[in-house]
């Protein structure tokens, strides 16, 4: 196995279990590059990429814009705010236009779940999903998955807890697939009215009380309230959710064992995590963001590979 | 036509042994100087190398790396197999030391072009030799050439060189096959 058997990264839902142990390898040697005094490998220098971002994004445009340019492709950045779209243009219109200027990829994050997929059925370009709405954000997934095994020696057999606002995450989602696939087991965990109806479906297990689920896991994965998605109110207060489910050095205390804690970010301090918490030794977020740049390099490459070749 | 051994196993350790009396003539006791091996397959050769040096000279204290060159080679999306990267692992700097870059078979040139490229991330060397078990010496597509050289064959296109090693492949020896496709 040595090829994608995809030619998009539209989420984990279409992987399978060799894609992703080829991304990881491929990571692997990216990590290496990233940590050398000269950062830049040549890769990719006659691949040009358009970041389509129809949505905020720091870390994650970022992200893709360092891994783009570390793999020496040339980049175009699109955000929705300063563009056309706000005249009235459809979504394929602008990709095509953006295409015309002969791009060879696209990295798009979209508020509308299924973005990915409409626009890899009607254009002629590798697309990579960097989020669409509440559906998936594959990138992210991957390398959370890849920390875990950077940290745990493997994925597989481990205790993964996704704690929070699970019913508008597209991290939720995109995590409990790769972790399957990978053959840990998943638990997610949060106020009822923020779990979605039929995630049993999924062979998750689901349990309300933090503590619990804390005393099961050997990773906490704590995702953010994304107030932003909410259209009415699914809990009293935001300092009654963090009572709840906020994750604190006390509760870490109290278990009998050290377990990792991650965060996909942005962070809201105080509210799901405690800073104390965040910026501790079971915290491995910084390690997720650097994991981030390498996983990214890795998709692009892999993908890149596919695009119709030269000669 | 069978295949045909130009290097069986002792004769190959002589030809090593030989390229490691040549090294330590212009290198000394390799204090200023460095050997890298391109992965994946001339690793073998300088992981022999290094550890024959080691006894020879009496110092342990050579550097040695192992370079991959993947990320710099000039045919990604020329190829119908997707290019696989393997590991580096060099912990030192070579700047203003002497390289030797070591690889088993040097035919196109290309992978040597990719190897000088790759190695720019890891410092400005004072100087670069190229050391190859076998050197084919027709059909190079670049003005490239060894400094030091295990064995010289001439060989046609439909040919293919093979370096046998003990990990991998059970025997130490190097053959000659014919073949329709060859790829480097």
């Amino acid at each position: 196995m040595s090829e994608l058997s995809s030619d998009h990264l539209l989420g984990i839902k279409y992987l399978n279990e060799a894609d992703i142990e080829l991304i990881f390898s491929t990571a692997d040697n990216f990590k290496d590059v990233i940590n050398r005094p000269i950062k830049k490998v040549p890769s990719l220098r006659d691949i040009t990429i358009a970041n389509l971002f129809f949505e905020n994004s720091t870390r994650t445009r970022l992200s893709f814009e360092l891994a783009e340019k570390r793999l020496s492709a040339d980049v175009v950045n699109f955000s929705a705010a300063s563009s056309s779209v706000k005249k009235g243009e459809t979504l394929i219109d602008t990709v095509n236009n953006i295409l015309a200027m002969k791009v060879d990829m696209v990295v798009m994050r979209h508020p509308n779940p299924g973005a990915g997929l409409f626009l890899s059925q009607h254009v002629d370009s590798r697309i990579v999903n960097a989020g669409d709405g509440a559906h998936e954000h594959p990138t992210q997934a991957l390398l959370d998955a890849f920390s875990i095994r950077e940290r745990l020696g493997a994925v597989s057999g481990k205790k993964v807890l996704i704690v929070g606002d699970i019913l508008h995450s597209r991290v939720a989602l995109s995590n409990i697939f790769c972790l399957q696939k990978l053959g840990a087991k998943v638990m997610v965990c949060g106020p009822p009215t923020l779990m979605p109806k039929y995630i049993q479906s999924l062979g998750v297990e689901v349990e309300f009380n933090l503590d619990k689920a804390l005393a099961w896991c050997d990773v906490a994965n704590m995702l953010r309230i994304q107030l932003e998605r909410q259209d009415t109110r699914f809990f009293p207060s935001l300092r009654e959710y963090s009572m709840l489910y906020g994750l604190t050095s006390d509760r870490l205390n109290r278990l009998d064992r050290k377990i990792i804690v991650m965060h996909p970010g942005p962070i809201n301090r105080g509210v799901e995590i405690t800073s104390e918490v965040a910026d501790s030794e079971h915290s491995i977020i910084l390690d997720q963001v650097e994991n981030g740049v390498a996983i990214r390099m890795a998709v692009l490459y892999l993908l890149a590979s596919k695009i119709e070749r030269l000669a | 036509m069978q295949p045909r051994v130009i290097l069986n196993s002792r004769q190959l350790e002589l030809t090593i042994n030989r390229l490691c009396r040549q090294l330590i003539e212009n290198h000394d006791d390799f204090s200023n100087s460095v050997l890298i091996g391109l992965q994946p397959r001339g690793v073998f050769l300088a992981q022999r190398i290094y550890h024959l040096l080691q006894e020879m000279t009496g110092c342990d204290t050579i550097d040695f790396g192992q370079l991959d060159i993947t990320f710099f080679r000039d045919d990604f999306r020329r190829r119908n197999s997707p290019l696989i990267p393997n590991q580096t692992t060099i912990d030192f700097l070579v700047e203003n030391k002497k390289v030797v870059m070591i690889d088993d078979v040097l035919y196109t040139g290309r992978t040597i072009r990719a190897g000088l490229d790759a190695m720019l991330a890891f410092g400005r060397p004072a100087g670069v030799e190229l050391l190859v078990l076998i050197d084919r010496r027709f059909r190079r597509h670049l003005p490239i050439q060894p400094d030091y050289t295990g064995k010289t064959v001439d060989s046609v296109i439909s040919e293919r060189v093979d370096v046998r090693w003990e990990e991998t492949d059970g025997t130490n020896e190097v053959i000659l096959n014919s073949l329709k496709k060859h790829d480097e």
